[in-house]
C-alpha cells in the first residue's frame, strides 16, 4: 500500500502529472490575467476559455525542428533543459501537500526541507547560466552573465525574507512551520513585510518584468535561449511554469499557512492559494518596466536587503515576546 | 574584455532593418557605429517619371507614419512653384489633418517607447487610443493610414458639421487619456528609472550635430518649423514650441506628450475658426521652370523637400530629405558610453522610421573608395560569386 502510495505520489500527485498539467493552467492564468489587466483578450481559441492553449503551445513547440549550433557544447546544450526540469519536479515533491500531516511522516518531509528546496530553486537559476554559456551566441553570453549578475542581487532577501517565518516556528520543516501558523493565523501578520520581499525576490527569480533582463526581448532577443528552439525550449518553457508554481507554493507554506486537508481539501487550498500569490506576481508584471541589471542590484541591496534583516529583527523581537 | 554586438539589420527591437554595431566592455558601450543601405527605395528617380499630381500619391508612400507630412511638403512647394494660393478653408483643413497624424505619431511613439522598456501595459494602452485618433482620420478622409486628402492648390475633402462634432467629442477623451499618460510615463518609478539620464545629449551637441524635431526640443532648443517659418495657417494659431531641459529620453518622452496638448488646443481652434468658402482651387497642369525648397515640421523633425521643375507637367528632379536622417549623427554620440539595456530606447526615442530617410545605395569599393552603380542583375550576380566562394561549416538538409 505504502508502495501504490509513493508511486502515486511521485506519478501522479503531486508529482509529474499533476504538476504538467497544472503549470500549464498557471500558465494559462498569468496570460489571461496579464491580458486583462492590459485590455486584451488573452488566449480564447483552444479549448474553453483557451484554457488548453499551452498545452497547445507545448506540443507545438516538441513538433518543432531543434536546432544545436554548430560552436556549442553539444551534450551540456542538450542535457541541460532536462536536468533543469527534474530538478524542479524534484523540488515540488518537497512541498507538503499531501503529506503535510506531522504524525505520519514522508520521506519526502524532513527536518531542513526547507533549505533543500530553497537550493532547489537557486539551481535552475544556473541552468540558465549554463544554457546561455554552452549556446556561444553573443546574446546568450550576455544573457547568461546577466542571470547571475542579477542572482546576487535577490538571492540574500530571498533566503532571509523566507527564513525568518521559520525562525519563528523554531523550525526547519515545511510541514511544521505551515501547521505552527495554522495554530496561531495571527503570528501571519508578523510576517507581512517578508512575504512582499518575498514575493519580489520570487519574481525576480522566475526572470518576469520587471525583472526580465536575461531574455529582454529587445535588447539581447531571446538572451538565454536565443540558439534553444523546438523540443528544448519546450521543456525550458514547462520548467518556467513548474518553477513558479513550485515558488508560489513555497511561499503559500511559509507565508500562508501551507495545505491542510489531505487529498481533496489539500488540493483546493493548494490551488487557491498558488493562484492569490501567482495574482500578486501578475499584477507586478503587468505594472511595471523593465529595469537595468545595475538597478536591480543596486534596488536589492539598497532597500530589499535592509527590509529582510528588519523583518528577521522583528520576528526575533516577537518570538521573545510570545516565549 | 571587448566585443562587438551586432544589432540589426534583423533585431526585435528594430521594426526596419539598419545595423548598429556596439563595441561593448561588459554592459557599457565604448563605440557605436552606423550602417545604412538595407533599403533601396528608387523613389526619387520614380517622382521624375510621374505627373505633379500622381507625385502627391506617390510622396504620401515615403512614410505610413507621417504620410500627411511629406505629401504637404511636396505640395507646398509645387503650389509655389506654380504661384497657388490655396484658399483658408483647404489650409485649414490641411493642418488640422497635420495636426491629427502629429498626436497619432506620438501615442504611437509613447507605445513604442513603453514597449522598448519592457512596459507593454502602457503600449497597449496608448494604441488603443491612438485608434480614437485614427477613427478622426477616416472620418475625415476615408482612409487610417494615407489620407490622401491633399492635392495641389488645397484639400479634397470638406468636413461638415457632423463631422467637427464627432472630432470635439472624441478629443475631449483623447486629452482626458493623455494626461493619464502624462501621469504613468512621468510618475511610474521603474519607467523613470529606465528613461532618466539615459541617453544625454547637450544642448550644444545637439546644434553642432544638427538633430532635428522633438530630438533638439528636449535638449533645450526651441526650434520647430511651425514658429520659425511658418507655413499653411500656423501664423495665426496660437501654439507654444515645447521644450525640456533634461536632455534625455524622459526630456523627449515629456516634449511630446507636451506636444500632444498643444495639437489638442491647435485642432480645437482649427475646428472653432473654421473660415467658411471653397477647399481647393484649380491648379495648371504644368509648371514653370524652376526650383524650390518646402520645409515641414513633420512628427519626427524637420522634413524638406527640394524641387526642381523643367516646364513640362513632371518634376526634373524631388530630393526628400526625412527628418530620421537628420537625427542619426546624434543618436550615435548619445548611445557612446550608454549601457546595452539602453540602446533600443535611445534608438527609439528620435522615433526612428528607417525607410524613410534610405534613399539610393552605391556602392563603395573598401579599398580604393570608387564608387559605382551597378544594376540589379549584377548586385545578384555578385553576391552570388561571394556565397559561392564561401566555406561552408555543414551541408544543409533541405527538409522537404
Amino acid at each position: 500500500m505504502a508502495t501504490v502510495k509513493t508511486l502515486i505520489y511521485l506519478i501522479v500527485y503531486p508529482g509529474l502529472l499533476f504538476l504538467f498539467l497544472y503549470s500549464t493552467f498557471v500558465e494559462w492564468y498569468d496570460r489571461k490575467l496579464y491580458a486583462r489587466l492590459q485590455n486584451r483578450m488573452g488566449p480564447t481559441h483552444t479549448g474553453r476559455f483557451g484554457l488548453l492553449q499551452p498545452i497547445a503551445d507545448f506540443f507545438k513547440l516538441m513538433a518543432k525542428e531543434d536546432i544545436v549550433p554548430d560552436r556549442a557544447d553539444r551534450k551540456m546544450f542538450s542535457t541541460l533543459p532536462a536536468v533543469g526540469l527534474a530538478i524542479v519536479f524534484t523540488a515540488m515533491l518537497l512541498l507538503p501537500v499531501w503529506n503535510y500531516s506531522l504524525d505520519q511522516p514522508s520521506v519526502t518531509s524532513f527536518n531542513g526541507d526547507l533549505i533543500v528546496l530553497l537550493y532547489l530553486l537557486s539551481l535552475p537559476t544556473f541552468i540558465f547560466f549554463l544554457a546561455g554559456w554552452s549556446s556561444t551566441n553573443l546574446f546568450s553570453t550576455i544573457g547568461g552573465a546577466r542571470v547571475l549578475t542579477m542572482l546576487f542581487g535577490y538571492e540574500v532577501p530571498l533566503f532571509l525574507a523566507v527564513l525568518s517565518p521559520a525562525v519563528l516556528a523554531n523550525s526547519w520543516r515545511l510541514a511544521e512551520i505551515a501547521a505552527f501558523y495554522r495554530q496561531r493565523p495571527a503570528l501571519t501578520l508578523v510576517n507581512l513585510l517578508g512575504f512582499v520581499i518575498a514575493l519580489i525576490c520570487v519574481q525576480a527569480k522566475l526572470e518576469r518584468t520587471p525583472f526580465d533582463i536575461p531574455h529582454a526581448e529587445t535588447e539581447i532577443v531571446g538572451g538565454t535561449f536565443t540558439e534553444y528552439s523546438g523540443k528544448k525550449l519546450a521543456l525550458f518553457r514547462l520548467m518556467m511554469d513548474a518553477e513558479m508554481v513550485v515558488a508560489a507554493g513555497l511561499l503559500a507554506t511559509v507565508f500562508l499557512g501551507g495545505f491542510p486537508g489531505g487529498a481533496l481539501l489539500g488540493l483546493v487550498n493548494f490551488i487557491v492559494k498558488t493562484l492569490v500569490v501567482i495574482f500578486f506576481l501578475s499584477l507586478i508584471r503587468a505594472t511595471t518596466s523593465r529595469i537595468r541589471v545595475d538597478q536591480v542590484v543596486s534596488f536589492a541591496w539598497k532597500y530589499l536587503a535592509p527590509l529582510a534583516i528588519l523583518q528577521l529583527l522583528i520576528v526575533i523581537l516577537v518570538k521573545g515576546l510570545i516565549s | 574584455m571587448k566585443f562587438q554586438i551586432p544589432i540589426g539589420p534583423q533585431h526585435p527591437a528594430l521594426k526596419e532593418p539598419i545595423s548598429l554595431r556596439m563595441t561593448v566592455e561588459g554592459e557599457i558601450i565604448r563605440d557605436a557605429d552606423l550602417r545604412l543601405g538595407y533599403n533601396h527605395r528608387g523613389l526619387e528617380k520614380l517622382a521624375e517619371q510621374k505627373t505633379w499630381i500622381q507625385n502627391i500619391y506617390l510622396t504620401e508612400r515615403i512614410c505610413g507614419i507621417c504620410s500627411h507630412s511629406h505629401t504637404t511638403c511636396y505640395v507646398q512647394g509645387v503650389e509655389k512653384l506654380m504661384e497657388l494660393e490655396p484658399p483658408r478653408r483647404g489650409l485649414y483643413i490641411r493642418t488640422l489633418v497635420a495636426e491629427l497624424e502629429r498626436v497619432h505619431s506620438h501615442l504611437l511613439w509613447l507605445g513604442v517607447a513603453g514597449h522598448e522598456a519592457g512596459f507593454d501595459s502602457f503600449f497597449m494602452y496608448t494604441w488603443r487610443d491612438r485608434e480614437i485618433v485614427m477613427d478622426i482620420l477616416e472620418t475625415i478622409s476615408g482612409n487610417r493610414v494615407h489620407y490622401g486628402i491633399n492635392t495641389i492648390g488645397g484639400v479634397r475633402r470638406d468636413l461638415d458639421e457632423q463631422q467637427v462634432k464627432h472630432i470635439l467629442d472624441s478629443l475631449a477623451i483623447l486629452r482626458q487619456r493623455s494626461e493619464y499618460y502624462q501621469h504613468l510615463g512621468t510618475n511610474e518609478p521603474s519607467f523613470v528609472a529606465r528613461l532618466a539620464g539615459v541617453g544625454y545629449l547637450s544642448r550644444e551637441d545637439a546644434i553642432a550635430l544638427c538633430a532635428v524635431g522633438p530630438t533638439l526640443r528636449a535638449s533645450g532648443v526651441p526650434m520647430d518649423v511651425r514658429k520659425d517659418d511658418p507655413y499653411a495657417v500656423y501664423a495665426e494659431v496660437p501654439f507654444e514650441v515645447c521644450t525640456a531641459d533634461t536632455c534625455d529620453v524622459l526630456g523627449r518622452t515629456v516634449v511630446r506628450i507636451k506636444e500632444l496638448f498643444q495639437c489638442y488646443n491647435i485642432i480645437e481652434y482649427l475646428l472653432k475658426n473654421l473660415p467658411s468658402g471653397p477647399v481647393a482651387v484649380r491648379a495648371p497642369r504644368r509648371a514653370k521652370p524652376n526650383e524650390v525648397v518646402s520645409r515641414y515640421e513633420a512628427p519626427r523633425g524637420e522634413n524638406i523637400h527640394y524641387i526642381k521643375s523643367n516646364g513640362t507637367d513632371k518634376p526634373e528632379r524631388l530630393k526628400v530629405r526625412a527628418p530620421t536622417l537628420g537625427n542619426y549623427a546624434a543618436t550615435l554620440k548619445m548611445l557612446k558610453n550608454g549601457f546595452i539595456a539602453d540602446v533600443p530606447l535611445i534608438f527609439a526615442a528620435i522615433d526612428p522610421c528607417i525607410c524613410c530617410a534610405e534613399r539610393a545605395v552605391s556602392l563603395v569599393d573598401a579599398r580604393s573608395g570608387q564608387e559605382k552603380i551597378i544594376s540589379m542583375n549584377a548586385l545578384k550576380q555578385l553576391s552570388r560569386q561571394v556565397a559561392a566562394g564561401n566555406a561552408r561549416k555543414r551541408e544543409a538538409e533541405w527538409p522537404l
